[in-house]
C-alpha cells in the first residue's frame, strides 16, 4: 500500500510520499506522523515514510489545543506533538501526545474540556482486573489508592500529529478510568496485554499555562 | 445540508427540522445535542440536518431568566449561556422543579448556574472522587470538609432548551444523591453508565444579574434553601463573639475594679452587749450608742457594713443608722446576726452565720459616724461583736448580672439559627420528625 512518491527524510523535514506536501517533525523520535494535507497517515522507517493506507480522519472539533502548543507539568515545560481522537457511544475525547523537555513522553486529556495529565507506568503493573470488574472497585497504583469511574469501550476516531508508536487500529479497546479523592487519575488501555496503565492527575486549566492555544472567533484569548 | 458550517470557533446558524425557526449554535463542536428555542424539539447537532430526536414533548414551556446567548465575566472568565433545562423530583408530598443554566467557555470549559424557588448556585464538574461512607445516607468528604447527605432523589428533566454538550432528552431520568456543607453543596448523579460529581457554592442571584447584564431585578428567594448560608447563623456567632469580647471587658472591669477600688477599712471596733448594751470602750450605758467619727474618702461610692458577732444559739439584732456629721442625712438599716448548731437524728447542723454584711450605695465623702442600737437574746451571756465600715468595695454580683443580660442577644440568636436549620431540613430525607441525622462519616 505504499504510495509511489518518495518520502524522504532529511532532518526534522520530510515530504509526503501520498501528495509531496512538507512534513515537519517537532520531535525528533516520532515513529507516526500524519499530513496536514492530504491527512495521510505515515509511518517513518528511519530515512523513509511509508504511507500506511489511511487517514488520519479528524473530524472538526473544538479543543483550544493544537500541535505545537507548549505548556507546564510538574515544573517540566512541554510540547503538544500530536494527538489520537477517541470515540465512544457518549462522545470522544483527545490524548494529546506531549514531550517533555526532558526528552520524555506523556498524554493530556481533553474530555469535555477537563484536563488530565497521564504518563505511561512502566513496567506496566498487574492490577488485578477481575472479569467481575465494576465501578466503585478500588485499586492501589503506586502510592494512592484509585476507584474505578468509567469503564467505556472506546475506539479510536483519527490521530494528527507525531506519535510513538503505529496506531492505526479502529477497533473497539476496553478503557477504564479510575479516580481518587485528591484528583489523581489513572486510565487503564486494554489494547495490550498486559494492559497499560497511564498515571497522572487532573489539571486546572491555568495551571497547564498553555500557549499556543487556537483561537476561537468572538472569544478573548485565556488570560 | 449546505447549512452546515463547521467552520471551528464560529457561531452556526441552523434551520429547525420541526418548525423552521433559526436554530443558533455557540458551543463550538462540543454540542451534542440542541432543542430549538422555538418549538423545543431535541435535535441532534452533530447531524448537518439537525435530525430530530425528540419533538416537542409537552406545551409546557419554561422561560430562562437569563436568556440563552447572554454573556458574563463570571469567575475570572467570559461565559455564555448556551443550554437550560428544568429537571423535576417527584414525591408523595409533590414536585419540585429547579433549572439549570449551562455556561460556555472555550478554554475553562462548561460550568452551570442553577435556581430553585429564587435561591441561585455555581456548579462546576468535580474531576475528583469524593469519599463517602457506608449506607444511603452516609455523609461525604471533599477537600477537608465534611457535607451531610441532604437528599436522594430521582430527578427527571422536564424541559430542554438550547445546546448540551452530551445527549439529552425530556424525559431523562438520573439519581442525584445531595450533600451539604453550606454554603457549598456536592451532589452525585448517576445513570446506568456513570456517576458525575460536582460542586455547587451559594451564590446571591443580584451577582449573577449584574455579571450576564439580565434585566429587571432577580425574584427574590423563597423559604431556605439547603445550600444557603445561615444568616443567623452568622449573625448568631457575631453576637457570640461580641458577647466574648463584652464579656472580657466587663472581667477586666471589673478585675481592674477589684485592683483599683480602694477597699479600705475606715472604721473597726469591737462591742460586747450585755443584755443592757454596755460598749467595752469608751463606753456609755445605755441601749443606743454613736460611734466616733470617721472619715470616708472619695466621691459618691459604696459603703459596707460588717457586723460579725460571736453568737452561738443565739441572735443579735442591730439597728443602724449611718449620719453625715455635717448635713444630718441618714441612711437606716437594721441588721441580724444569728447563729444556731446542734445535732438531731440526722447529725450536726448549724443554722445562720456569725458575719453579715449590709451594702449601702452611693455615699458621698465627708465624716460620719454610725448610730448602733443592738438588741439580742443575750440570756446572761454577753456577745461580743465587731462593727467594721469599709469603704468602696467591689461587688461581683453586678458584674454577674451584666453578664447574664449581656448573654441574652446571642442565646436568642442562637435559638433563632437552629430554626433557621429546621427549616433547611425540613425538606430533606431527614426531616427532623424522623431523625436529626443521617448516618455518621468515620470516614
Amino acid at each position: 500500500m505504499t504510495a509511489g512518491l518518495p518520502g524522504r527524510v532529511t532532518g526534522r523535514q520530510a515530504t509526503c510520499p501520498n501528495c509531496g506536501a512538507p512534513i515537519l517533525f517537532i520531535w525528533s523520535g516520532a515513529v507516526q506522523t500524519t499530513c496536514a494535507y492530504c491527512q495521510s497517515v505515515l509511518v517513518r522507517h528511519d530515512l523513509d515514510l511509508e504511507r500506511v493506507g489511511a487517514v488520519g480522519d479528524v473530524p472538526p472539533d473544538s479543543s483550544p489545543v493544537q500541535r505545537g502548543a507548549t505548556g507546564r507539568w510538574r515544573n517540566r515545560g512541554f510540547t503538544v506533538v500530536g494527538r489520537i481522537m477517541y470515540e465512544y457511544a457518549r462522545g470522544g475525547w483527545n490524548e494529546w501526545h506531549l514531550r517533555f523537555d526532558d526528552g520524555t513522553g506523556g498524554w493530556l486529556s481533553d474530555a469535555q474540556l477537563e484536563w488530565a495529565v497521564t504518563t505511561l507506568v512502566e513496567p506496566a503493573p498487574r492490577l488485578p482486573f477481575g472479569v467481575g470488574l465494576r465501578r466503585g472497585q478500588s485499586f492501589v497504583i503506586g502510592d494512592a489508592t484509585y476507584t474505578v469511574s468509567t469503564i467505556t469501550r472506546a475506539r479510536y476516531r483519527g490521530v494528527e500529529g507525531e506519535l510513538p508508536f503505529v496506531y492505526w487500529d479502529k477497533a473497539e479497546v476496553q478503557f477504564v478510568d479510575l479516580r481518587t479523592p485528591a484528583a489523581r487519575f489513572a486510565t487503564v488501555d486494554f489494547s495490550e496485554d498486559p494492559p497499560l496503565v497511564f498515571a497522572g492527575e487532573f489539571v486546572a486549566f491555568d495551571d497547564l499555562q498553555l500557549t499556543g492555544l487556537r483561537a476561537f472567533e468572538g472569544w478573548p484569548p485565556p488570560r | 445540508m449546505a447549512a452546515a458550517t463547521l467552520r471551528p470557533g464560529a457561531v452556526r446558524s441552523l434551520s429547525c427540522p420541526s418548525c423552521g425557526a433559526a436554530v443558533v449554535l455557540r458551543g463550538l463542536a462540543w454540542t451534542q445535542t440542541v432543542a430549538c428555542a422555538s418549538c423545543s424539539a431535541v435535535l441532534d447537532a452533530r447531524d448537518p440536518n439537525l435530525a430530530v430526536l425528540q419533538r416537542a414533548a409537552s406545551r409546557m414551556r419554561v422561560e430562562p431568566l437569563i436568556p440563552l446567548g447572554a454573556r458574563g465575566d463570571w469567575r475570572g472568565a467570559p461565559y455564555e449561556v448556551i443550554g437550560f433545562q428544568q429537571r423535576t423530583i417527584r414525591t408523595p408530598d409533590g414536585a419540585w422543579s429547579w433549572r439549570e443554566y449551562l455556561l460556555f467557555n472555550p478554554y475553562r470549559g462548561f460550568r452551570y448556574l442553577t435556581e430553585y424557588d429564587g435561591h441561585w448556585t455555581d456548579v462546576v464538574p468535580l474531576q475528583a472522587l469524593p469519599e463517602v461512607g457506608g449506607g444511603a445516607h452516609a455523609a461525604a468528604a471533599y477537600e477537608g470538609r465534611a457535607y451531610k447527605h441532604f437528599q436522594t432523589a430521582r430527578a427527571e428533566t422536564t424541559f430542554v432548551l438550547g445546546e448540551f454538550p452530551w445527549e439529552v432528552r425530556v424525559g431523562d431520568v438520573a439519581e442525584a444523591r445531595d450533600y451539604v456543607a453550606p454554603p457549598h453543596g456536592l451532589s452525585a448523579e448517576s445513570t446506568d453508565d456513570e456517576t458525575t460529581w460536582s460542586k455547587a457554592t451559594y451564590v446571591d442571584a443580584a451577582e449573577i444579574w449584574r455579571a450576564f447584564k439580565v434585566e429587571g431585578r432577580p425574584p427574590s428567594p423563597q423559604g431556605v434553601y439547603s445550600t444557603q448560608p445561615n444568616p443567623l447563623a452568622a449573625r448568631a456567632r457575631a453576637r457570640w463573639a461580641a458577647f466574648a469580647v463584652l464579656a472580657a471587658l466587663l472581667m477586666l472591669t471589673l478585675f481592674g475594679r477589684a485592683v483599683l477600688s480602694a477597699n479600705r477599712e475606715v472604721f473597726s471596733r469591737q462591742y460586747v452587749y450585755r443584755g443592757t448594751t454596755v460598749p467595752d470602750a469608751p463606753a456609755a450605758p445605755g441601749a443606743a450608742f454613736v460611734t466616733p467619727t470617721f472619715e470616708l474618702p472619695g466621691g459618691p461610692s459604696n459603703v459596707v457594713v460588717e457586723t460579725e458577732a460571736s453568737v452561738d444559739n443565739q441572735w443579735l439584732f442591730v439597728e443602724y443608722a449611718l449620719i453625715d456629721e455635717a448635713t444630718g442625712q441618714a441612711y437606716d438599716f437594721g441588721r441580724e446576726v444569728s447563729y444556731y448548731s446542734g445535732r438531731d437524728s440526722d447529725g450536726n447542723w448549724t443554722e445562720g452565720s456569725k458575719r453579715d454584711r449590709a451594702r449601702i450605695g452611693a455615699v458621698p465623702g465627708g465624716r460620719w459616724f454610725l448610730r448602733v442600737e443592738p438588741s439580742g437574746d443575750a440570756a446572761g451571756r454577753s456577745i461580743a461583736y465587731t462593727v467594721r465600715v469599709r469603704r468602696d468595695v467591689p461587688t461581683l454580683a453586678y458584674y454577674l448580672l451584666a453578664l447574664v443580660a449581656l448573654a441574652v442577644p446571642p442565646v436568642v440568636g442562637t435559638l433563632r439559627s437552629a430554626s433557621f436549620e429546621t427549616r433547611r431540613w425540613a425538606e430533606s430525607d431527614h426531616a427532623p420528625s424522623s431523625d436529626d441525622d443521617g448516618g455518621d462519616d468515620d470516614e
